[in-house]
């Protein structure tokens, strides 16, 4: 039964650029890359118990550093794609640093800001980043020589990107350091008297998580061949954070649907629904009241009820 | 009553409108079914007064047309950006892949039409633009974008003129919001005043959300003759209230530029505004025939005068028809189309227009004066700068090679300290 739909899914997914138009490819496209971000901010969510309003530094400084590169310092795209990510990755280990001396609500305030000072330089340090003008003349790249600028290119780049991130992340949660990362969510005091180290294992998922916010920072530049410092901004990451609680945070797929959810509201739902942004209160208001813990879980126990009252 | 709305399916032909919603890549032949005009503009976020008044007013045109231009049915599609430029591009895609049109008006924010103009140029789409960045018709133009509405400086020069020579003001203070909008502005304002001989003594950049002006207030120098507004939305209203409790309006003159006191601003104030000069390529109480049927029209329907927005696509629709006419409406051509558009030579609700090599317009700006008439206040046309171009009265090759305008561009050497 799940071989099925899991099957189902990849065909839908591998022939959708064959009987869809571009427009509905590049929404794909972009709720690749919304999943994959939604994903690694579940780990910290989710799976690690750090509620993080700042996760959109991590998207917004690969694509910042990714374009400067590109254009102002003329390196190639896998150079550029290179020191994106090692520049992500060493500034989300200082991040970590101040970020983790905190936990709960404390943990929260210092991620937002974070997040607000890197969204300020964004905006003030015009002479670099263009200020509210934002990068524009941006480049896809092309690995291996296959040109990425079509939708249907981009697609299959992206849906391999996101498979690869989900198998990736999957692994990592499902490991013997991911019961571990459980164990600080649920239980911090007890993990540490039996010798773990929490603020460790905090720490190295938060890194892990801002790896994969760079990766799909780097899909978002890619994609948009434009940067401008709202991708900074805490409405970003509320969005994802939006996404993930909607999904269900702690499952591995309820990101990605909640992710899926929020950018077919923004991006589709708005071109019929004037007031778009009273539907997507409305929809969140409506996850809250019915399933609490997201729409993954929500399902599973409605499809489990119903599983069990014929018999 | 919301869900059909933004779906303006206004072709006769009732098949158009669910072609477009159902089958995105379908070409129509040459000829047949409406022509599909875009509209990007942000109905919601910090933009969306603005964008609301894009919309009804080229609505309105199409209307008074009976939804045909050059002699083919329009249809309009109305996308909401919301402000943000992600959500612009998306947008702008599904206006070409979705909808497929044949031209878009609008978006309004700079960094909006930055954000999409790489796209439609690759994809061909003819843009009427609206934004007023300034290098997206000088130093990086595109082939496929027009601008008819002023870049950022482009209506401060002749108001820098005018301070200096008629008002006589020797120094003046600026403030404007902290981005590329303001700054350009001003940039452009000191250039000219400067040239002229005026000093700018001071310059002050406040954050676009400033809930208070006060500590701004309080830092402009009183000994300046006049302090320039460079504001864009509501902001021009709050820190001109400020400015006047600190009692302040009697020791120094206020000037302001095209947006500053736009008409959607105006409608909030009383008659502390009385008196204060602005400019701009636009104004409702232009006496000209065809601005003579647009504001009073607009004022009926809507209950208030059209301003710097209303105005923009309205006239956008007017360069529309005179392009399409000249083309017989036959917008599959869209290289026709765009050579129509920039070789149009219409008469607007702004007045006689035309563009340069780069697609920005060359036309009137107006020296506009608060006053009130008829109960409510208006910006009252006090002098008429003709056919101002974006690059005033310098030498084109010259103003290329400098840098863009910004906070820093061109250095202001005669600040006080």
């Amino acid at each position: 039964m799940k071989w099925i739909a899991l099957a189902l899914f990849a065909a839908v997914a591998l022939l959708l650029p064959f009987v869809a138009g571009d427009f509905y490819v590049n929404l794909a496209s972009q709720i690749f890359i919304a999943a994959i971000f939604a994903l690694s901010l579940n780990l910290l969510v989710g799976f690690g118990g750090m509620t993080s309003l700042g996760h959109a530094s991590y998207l917004g400084v690969a694509a910042y550093l990714s374009a400067l590169m590109t254009t102002r310092y003329g390196f190639g795209h896998g150079a550029a794609a290179l020191i994106s990510i090692l520049g992500t990755v060493a500034m989300a280990a200082f991040f970590g640093l101040i970020a983790l001396r905190a936990t709960g609500l404390g943990f929260l305030m210092i991620t937002l800001a974070l997040s607000q000072v890197l969204w300020g330089l964004a905006y003030r340090m015009s002479g670099i980043t263009n200020g509210d003008n934002g990068i524009a003349g941006l480049t896809r790249p092309a690995p291996f020589g296959i040109s990425l600028e079509s939708p249907a290119a981009f697609y299959w780049f992206s849906l391999l990107a996101a498979i690869i991130a989900f198998v990736m992340m999957t692994i990592f949660v499902s490991s013997a350091f991911g019961s571990s990362l459980k164990g600080v969510r649920d239980q911090p005091r007890r993990m540490a008297a039996l010798g773990f180290n929490p603020w460790m294992i905090r720490w190295i998922t938060f890194v892990y998580a801002g790896f994969w916010g760079g990766i799909a920072g780097l899909l978002y530049v890619y994609y948009n061949k434009y940067i401008h410092p709202t991708s900074l901004s805490t409405t970003s990451s509320a969005e994802a954070l939006l996404g993930v609680i909607a999904g269900g945070s702690g499952t591995l797929a309820g990101p990605a649907v909640g992710a899926t959810l929020v950018l077919l509201l923004k991006n589709y739902a708005s071109a019929y629904v004037e007031r778009w942004n009273m539907l997507l209160g409305l929809v969140f208001l409506f996850i809250v009241l019915v399933m609490p813990t997201g729409i993954v879980p929500g399902l599973q126990k409605l499809a489990s009820r119903l599983w069990r009252r014929p018999s | 009553m919301t869900i059909s709305r933004r779906q303006f399916v206004v072709s006769a032909l009732a098949g158009a409108g669910a072609a477009s919603l159902a089958s995105p890549n379908l070409s129509f032949a040459q000829g047949s079914g409406p022509v599909r005009v875009g509209l990007l503009a942000a109905k919601t976020g910090p933009l969306a007064s603005g964008g609301i008044d894009m919309e009804l007013a080229l609505t309105m045109f199409l209307k008074d047309r009976d939804h045909t231009l050059g002699g083919r049915k329009v249809e309009l599609i109305v996308a909401d950006t919301a402000g943000v430029p992600a959500t612009a591009r998306t947008k702008a895609q599904e206006l070409v892949e979705k909808n497929n049109v044949h031209c878009i008006i609008g978006p309004l924010a700079a960094f909006e039409a930055l954000a999409i103009i790489d796209y439609l140029t690759e994809k061909q789409i003819p843009t009427l633009g609206v934004s007023a960045a300034e290098d997206m018709t000088q130093r990086h133009p595109s082939p496929w974008y027009v601008r008819l509405t002023s870049t950022s400086a482009q209506c401060a020069y002749p108001l820098a003129e005018y301070s200096f020579k008629e008002l006589k003001y020797k120094k003046i203070v600026t403030i404007a919001d902290d981005f590329a909008y303001g700054h350009e502005m001003c940039a452009g304002f000191q250039r000219v005043f400067e040239d002229n001989g005026g000093k700018i003594i001071q310059k002050i950049f406040t954050p676009l959300a400033t809930p208070d002006y006060g500590s701004y207030v309080a830092q402009v120098k009183t000994d300046a003759d006049a302090i320039f507004l460079g504001t864009a939305g509501s902001n021009g209203f709050r820190f001109l209230r400020q400015f006047i409790e600190y009692g302040l309006k009697d020791k120094i003159a206020v000037i302001g530029g095209m947006t500053a006191l736009d008409e959607s601003v105006l409608r909030n104030m009383g008659d502390e505004a009385l008196g204060i000069i602005t400019t701009s390529w636009y104004s409702a109480t232009l006496d000209n025939p065809l601005n003579k049927v647009f504001a009073p029209e607009f004022r009926k329907q809507f209950k208030y005068d059209p301003g710097y927005y209303a105005a923009s696509t309205y006239l956008s629709g007017e360069v529309l028809e005179g392009a399409l006419k000249t083309i017989k409406a036959n917008a599959e051509d869209k290289k026709a189309l765009m050579a129509a558009i920039r070789g149009n030579n219409v008469d607007t609700i702004r007045g006689p227009i035309k563009f340069d090599e780069f697609g920005n317009v060359i036309g009137n700006v107006y020296i506009r004066k608060v006053t009130r008439t008829d109960g409510r206040l208006v910006n009252s046309v006090i002098k008429t700068y003709p056919d101002v171009s974006q690059f005033w009265t310098y030498n084109k090759t010259e103003f290329l090679k400098n840098p863009v305008y910004s906070r820093d561009y061109p250095p202001a050497k005669n600040l006080e300290l």
